[in-house]
Parts: C-alpha cells; sequence; structure tokens
C-alpha cells in the first residue's frame, strides 16, 4: 500500500458518524484495536488485518441506527436490548466491533463475550462448581475470558470496588471494599475459580452500574447459544442443558433487563450455532421460544446485503489496498461478476475478492 | 480333357456346397460354384470371391454375400407387392402410399420395445437395404469390360481422369477466348456456400469401393482446382451436398405477459435427474429465486452460482433480469445445470437471432447427454473392476 496515494475513500472521525457517511470506510487506530479487541473479531477480518496492516471499517445503516440509539439512551431508564440478526455473512459480527469500538471511545465499560458458542461446545475438563452443586464450571473459557476483559478495561478495575465478602475456599476469601482487579487476578491464577470470579464480576458490574458511575455495554456475539442445546455430556454420558453451566446461567442474568445504566447489544449467529438449519436466521429460529421469551422484549435490527453504493465503496477499498490483482476487477463488467456472484453478501464478496 | 476335368469340378464342388459346416483340416480353400443351373455343356467355373474358413470349430465363416441383379429385381417386385398388400391392410390408397406411411404402418403392426433403433423390425426398399454391389465387371471371355479394370479402382481412376479431361477442356477453351480478348472475369463462388463436398464415405458409397484417405484428398484437390479453372456446372454440383443451418432448429419460446403487464418468458431444463423449470421477466435486478429461496442460500457452492452467472454473463445482461424457478431431482452441480439450460432457453426469446446463434454455438442451449452409466455385473463400477489377483 503506497502512503503517499490520496485515498479515494474519505476516512472520517468516527465520533461524527451520521447519514451522509454511510458506505464510507473509517480507520481504527491498531494501538486501539489491541486493547479492546484482544478476543472478537471474526478470524477473516483478524487476518485482513495484519495483510493491510490496518484496521478499516465500513460505516452502514444497521450500525448508524444503533449509535443513533445509544446515544440517545436514558441511563436511567432499564437497559434496552438490541438484536442484530440477518443471514450469514452480512456483517453481523463486524457491527458488534463496530458499536463496542464507539462506546469505548466514549469510556463506557465493556463487557464483551466475543462467541458464546465457545462456552457451549467444545470444552475439555468440567469441574462441579464449587458454589452450586448442580452446576458446572468451565475453568479454561473463563480464565481466558478474565484475561481479555482485564486488558480491555483496565482503568475501570481499580476505580470499582466490590461490595460483599466472597470467600473462595476455606483459605482464601476476598473481603468487601477490594477493587475489581483483585477478583480478576485470583480469577487468572487460580484457575479452578475463575467461573465463579466471571460471576462475581458480572453480579457486580450489574450492581454497581445502576449507581452512574460508569455507563455499561454488554455485548454478546452468539446470544443464541444461552438458550438452545450444549454438546458437552456429564462423564456418565448425559447430555447437559444450557442452564448447568454457570457461566451461562451468570450471562443469562446479565442480559436480562433488569439494571439500568448501560445496554445490551446482541447478535444472533448461525454459524457457530448447534442443532439449528443452514438456513435459520430469524430470532424466532435461532432463539427459539424460551430464548425469545426471555429475551423480550428487544429492539431487533436487520443486518443485509451491501446495497450498490456500500458494494462500490467496499470494491475501491479492495483496489486501493491492491487486494485485486486481476486486470478486469477494476472494470465495470468485473464489478458486475462479483455482484452478481456475491449477491452482494459482503462475506462471500470478501471470500471472492481472497481468491484475485 | 480339359473340360471333363472342369466337370468333375464341379461336381466336387457342388458336393463339398451340400456340405458347408464340416469341420476341416487347417487351412483349407473351398471354392464355391457361382451357378449351379442346369446348363448344357460344360460349365465354366467363375470364381466369384474367395472364402477362408477358420481353424476353430464354432466360428462361423466370413462369407460376403452377393446379390445377383435378377435377385435384387426380384426383390424389388417382392417389395412392391408387398407395399400395396399392406396399404389394403390398413385401408390406405395403395397407389399413393409413402415411405413414411409404411414405417409407421409396420410400427404398429410390429410394435417393439428394444432400444436400438436398427434392430427393430424395417421394411424398405431393397436398394436401401441390401449393400450396392457391383455387376460382373467381365464378359463371356473373361476380359474385362472397363479399360481401368487391371487399376484395382476402376471407377475412382476413371472419375479423377475424367475430371482432369475436363480441367484440360476449360483451360483449351479460356486460352482460346483470351487469344480472341474475349475472355471475361466472373464470379464463381456464389454457388459454393452452403454446401461442401462429399464425405469420404460418401464417395465409396458413390462409386462401390473402398479408398484410403490419400485418394480422397487427390479426389478433393483436383474438385478445388476444377472449380479455380472455371464456373461449377453440373458436374462439380453432383459432388456437392448442402449444409443445413443448425440454428433454425431451436424453438423460441414466445414472450408472455402477466397480470402486471410484465413481459417474461418460461422454459425447461434438465440435466442428469434434475428438472428445472425457469421464469425470466425481462426487466429486473438481477435477483434470482429458487424454490422461493435465494440463489446465493440455495447454491453454497461458487461453482454453481458461476453456472448460474454463465448465460447472463455471456450476453452481457447480468444485471437487468429477475428470474424465478424451480428445480428437483439430481445434486446440486445437476440442479445448477439444469437452471443455466433452462434461463437460456427463456432468454432465446428477448434475444436476437444471431444472438441465439452465439448462445448455442457456446453450448448454452444443448442439452447434456452424460448420464449416470449403469453398473455391469462382474464389475464394481461401470468402468471399475474388481481387484484381479494373481493368485
Amino acid at each position: 500500500m503506497l502512503k503517499g496515494v490520496t485515498r479515494l475513500v474519505s476516512r472520517v472521525h468516527k465520533a461524527k458518524h451520521e447519514e451522509k457517511h454511510e458506505g464510507q470506510h473509517y480507520n481504527l487506530p491498531l494501538q486501539d484495536m489491541k486493547t479492546i479487541f484482544p478476543h472478537g473479531l471474526p478470524p477473516r477480518y483478524a487476518m485482513q488485518m495484519k495483510t493491510f496492516n490496518e484496521a478499516c471499517l465500513m460505516v452502514r445503516k444497521p450500525a448508524l441506527e444503533l449509535l443513533h440509539y445509544l446515544k440517545n439512551t436514558n441511563f436511567a431508564h432499564p437497559a434496552v436490548r438490541y438484536v442484530l440478526y440477518g443471514e450469514k455473512g452480512t456483517g453481523k459480527t463486524l457491527s458488534l466491533c463496530h458499536i463496542i469500538h464507539f462506546c469505548a471511545k466514549q469510556d463506557w465499560l465493556i463487557l464483551h463475550i466475543p462467541d458464546a458458542h465457545l462456552w457451549v461446545k467444545d470444552c475439555r475438563d468440567l469441574l462441579q462448581s464449587s458454589y452450586n452443586k448442580q452446576r458446572f464450571d468451565q475453568p479454561l473459557e473463563a480464565s481466558v475470558w478474565l484475561k481479555n476483559f482485564k486488558t480491555t478495561n483496565e482503568r475501570f478495575l481499580n476505580q470499582i470496588k466490590i461490595q460483599e465478602k466472597y470467600v473462595w475456599n476455606k483459605r482464601e476469601s476476598i473481603e468487601k471494599g477490594s477493587s475489581l482487579g483483585e477478583v480478576v487476578e485470583q480469577g487468572i491464577t487460580r484457575v479452578r475459580n475463575a467461573t465463579d470470579a466471571v460471576g462475581i464480576v458480572l453480579k457486580e458490574l450489574k450492581r454497581q452500574s445502576s449507581l452512574g458511575i460508569f455507563h455499561l455495554l454488554v455485548a454478546v456475539d452468539g446470544v443464541n447459544a444461552l438458550w438452545g442445546r450444549t454438546t458437552l455430556k456429564r462423564e456418565d454420558k448425559s447430555p447437559i442443558a444450557a442452564e448447568e453451566l454457570a457461566l451461562i446461567h451468570n450471562l443469562r442474568k446479565m442480559v436480562k433487563n433488569d439494571w439500568n445504566g448501560g445496554a445490551i447489544v446482541m447478535t444472533l449467529s448461525q454459524t457457530g450455532s448447534l442443532f439449528k438449519p443452514r438456513k435459520a436466521y430469524l430470532p424466532q429460529e435461532l432463539l427459539g421460544k424460551e430464548g425469545f421469551d426471555a429475551l423480550d422484549p428487544f429492539i431487533p435490527i436487520l443486518v443485509g446485503n451491501y446495497n450498490p453504493k456500500e458494494f462500490e465503496s467496499c470494491i475501491q477499498y479492495y483496489l486501493e489496498n491492491s487486494w485485486l490483482q486481476h486486470e478486469k476487477a477494476h472494470t465495470e463488467e468485473g464489478k458486475k461478476e462479483l455482484l452478481f456472484l456475491s449477491n452482494g453478501n459482503p462475506g462471500q464478496l470478501e471470500r471472492l475478492c481472497a481468491y484475485l | 480333357m480339359a473340360a471333363s476335368c472342369v466337370s468333375c469340378g464341379a461336381v466336387v464342388s457342388q458336393r463339398l456346397l451340400l456340405r458347408p459346416r464340416v469341420s476341416l483340416a487347417p487351412r483349407q480353400v473351398l471354392w464355391r460354384a457361382a451357378e449351379l443351373q442346369s446348363v448344357p455343356g460344360p460349365q465354366i467355373l467363375r470364381l466369384k470371391h474367395v472364402t477362408v474358413v477358420t481353424t476353430k470349430k464354432n466360428v462361423k465363416a466370413l462369407r460376403r454375400e452377393t446379390y445377383t441383379v435378377d435377385f435384387i429385381k426380384k426383390q424389388i417386385e417382392e417389395f412392391n407387392i408387398g407395399k400395396r398388400h399392406l396399404a389394403n391392410m390398413m385401408g390406405e390408397d395403395p397407389e399413393t402410399f409413402t415411405q413414411e406411411d409404411i414405417d409407421r404402418a409396420i410400427a404398429y403392426l410390429f410394435p417393439s420395445g428394444l432400444f436400438e433403433k436398427r434392430a427393430r423390425p424395417v421394411m424398405k426398399h431393397p436398394e436401401q437395404i441390401f449393400p450396392k454391389q457391383k455387376a460382373t465387371q467381365w464378359g463371356e471371355d473373361g476380359r474385362p469390360f472397363h479399360y481401368l479394370f487391371y487399376t484395382g479402382k476402376q471407377s475412382y481412376y476413371s472419375l479423377m481422369h475424367d475430371t482432369y479431361g475436363k480441367i484440360l477442356d476449360i483451360e483449351k477453351h479460356k486460352n482460346q477466348l483470351q487469344a480472341k480478348g474475349l475472355f471475361s472475369e466472373k464470379d464463381k463462388t456464389t454457388d459454393l456456400i452452403g454446401s461442401r463436398w462429399l464425405i469420404k464415405e460418401e464417395l465409396e458409397e458413390m462409386l462401390v469401393e473402398k479408398l484410403s484417405d490419400q485418394d480422397y484428398a487427390q479426389f478433393v484437390r483436383l474438385m478445388e482446382r476444377l472449380l479455380q479453372g472455371g464456373a461449377a456446372g453440373e458436374f462439380v454440383q453432383s459432388f456437392r451436398r448442402s449444409v443445413t443451418v443448425q440454428s433454425e432448429k431451436q424453438p423460441i419460446e414466445p414472450v408472455q405477459h402477466d397480470a402486471q403487464g410484465m413481459a417474461f418468458s418460461t422454459s425447461e431444463g434438465r440435466r442428469k435427474s434434475a428438472k428445472a423449470e425457469a421464469v425470466v421477466y425481462e426487466h429486473g435486478n438481477g435477483r434470482i429465486k429458487i424454490n422461493g429461496i435465494d440463489y446465493l442460500l440455495y447454491f453454497p457452492v461458487l461453482q454453481d452460482r458461476e453456472q448460474l452467472m454463465f448465460p447472463f454473463h455471456f450476453l452481457d445482461r447480468l444485471g437487468k433480469h429477475d428470474v424465478t424457478c424451480t428445480v428437483s431431482g439430481g445434486g446440486r452441480s445437476a440442479q445448477a445445470g439444469a437452471i443455466r439450460l433452462a434461463m437460456a432457453r427463456a432468454l432465446c426469446s428477448f434475444v436476437t437471432e444471431e444472438e441465439v446463434e452465439w448462445m448455442r454455438q457456446a453450448g448454452l442451449l444443448t442439452s447434456d447427454p452424460r448420464v449416470r452409466e449403469r453398473k455391469k455385473p462382474g464389475q464394481e463400477g461401470a468402468r471399475r473392476k474388481f481387484t484381479w489377483k494373481k493368485r
């Protein structure tokens, strides 16, 4: 990428996004990406970031809509739930990342669960929870998440003080008034108690966000995992329901709108989901009755394929970065071909352009 | 002396004929008498042909049947009588009973379930059934009639000789005209368009002789030279066949209009065991719906979507038509191919004749004849044999 070349696509300052900026890319500083997104970026986007040596997101209508709502949130009211849904590959996760970045710049506390599906499948070790005998712990996933949480929200961890005493085991306990950072440390070092640490973090944050010290953004990707089936089994090969996992249980409490001082943004995802048909994308289909009732009422936001302007902008972005090497890529017919083959689907388009 | 030897030879050969299938000692040559009618006087053994009997007991001797001229004439008479009988049977007028009527009548009277069309019962004029053969080439004294008999391919060489004679005549004529100053350049190529030279098989059939490839090439070169010299006459036209234009055979769907006044056209396509029906609207955005589902979701594989893109991309109409189609059967590739064929056929009605011809040449309008080959007994699959074990 030549530094001296003037950009055809204008870069906009992120806080000033409005409708007229729709379809344009804006640049995110790489340093921010490391802090805000230690986890949570789609893998292909992370590869693209590494290749282009910059992180660029397109400003699109669903994200703009959400930003508008978030800017006008009334923090006295209970947290509003927003659900981003759409076909596979339309850009739900990246829209979520856009929102998270915006809120991080506005100094909110980000509680980002990169993919809830990772917590309900392929877990190696399940421990019986010390806190509640019926539930199961997932030490590995919990500790990994705590590490990432720490990276994202360093500065808040020392400010927030817990308001209760928690006893880890016979020898260790944590006093009231100590900072949240210590809880997180405990969870990271003592892997056995990681899940409980996560539970404590969630509970405290929920309680304290209503006080108004900070704004809390709960961002969950693949929220339909919370109410679906799991592939985990007990030692006697009987399946575990989602409620029996401590992490899931706590997260469910988190997305209930009985707290105020923030917002909950969620994405549905069929890609990682278990036992759901490929073509399902509506909230009703993916959440199931239980999930739908639990999340009701929420604001659904449909994320669709690119419209012609956005498509054009995306192609221009790739051309600028010399990603499309084919001679016909910048001709009209080439663009029409790409449009037909991908049908404006961002994911498909990205995969197509990877070959060219 | 000679006569008596010949006559006893005839008797011997007669006896040999009566026992045709006796197993003979290796490599014996059978002499077959041509005519064994009771002709008074010494019979002259005329060598018609030689047959070779192989050593194996069960393989029948390869014989080339000869049909005499009288035999063929008799067959023709029988055919005509049979045709009149058939016409009577079917209740039609015997005078105006054509070959198509005969074919239909036979198909009706002898229905056959055989797949091979050539194995079904057929009643055709003897000229078409019995292969053309040459009449005897030599006279009573054994001297051949044709002056080029001993070349082996008398009709071919005589044709070449005549053609060369004509070339020389034309050149002489041209020289005479030039000498007189009346020579004029004429356009000679108009009557050659839309026709082609005879192919080798057709020439062989015409001359009733086997030709080699070099012979055929030489013939074509000589004909070309003849054409260069002068105008093509009747002589040359007899060696040319017309080439039919293929695209006229492509049926074009009529354009229909639906309730809102939108013009659309429907057609079907098939591939392997998938059947598709496509409705292409004339004005649209380039959306394609298959069985009510968007084509991006129905065909997650890129290859199938490329197949769908082909007809539109070829005609440069990528975003201009809307398509709704239904498809059933087959696998994903077969369904994609079937839809592509259906769409191409439907597009024919919105497109000029020339573009239809281009599409046909691109192979968009041909239905793919490849079907799954049957598994044979004794083999693991259609082609794959069982693992061969040496012991």
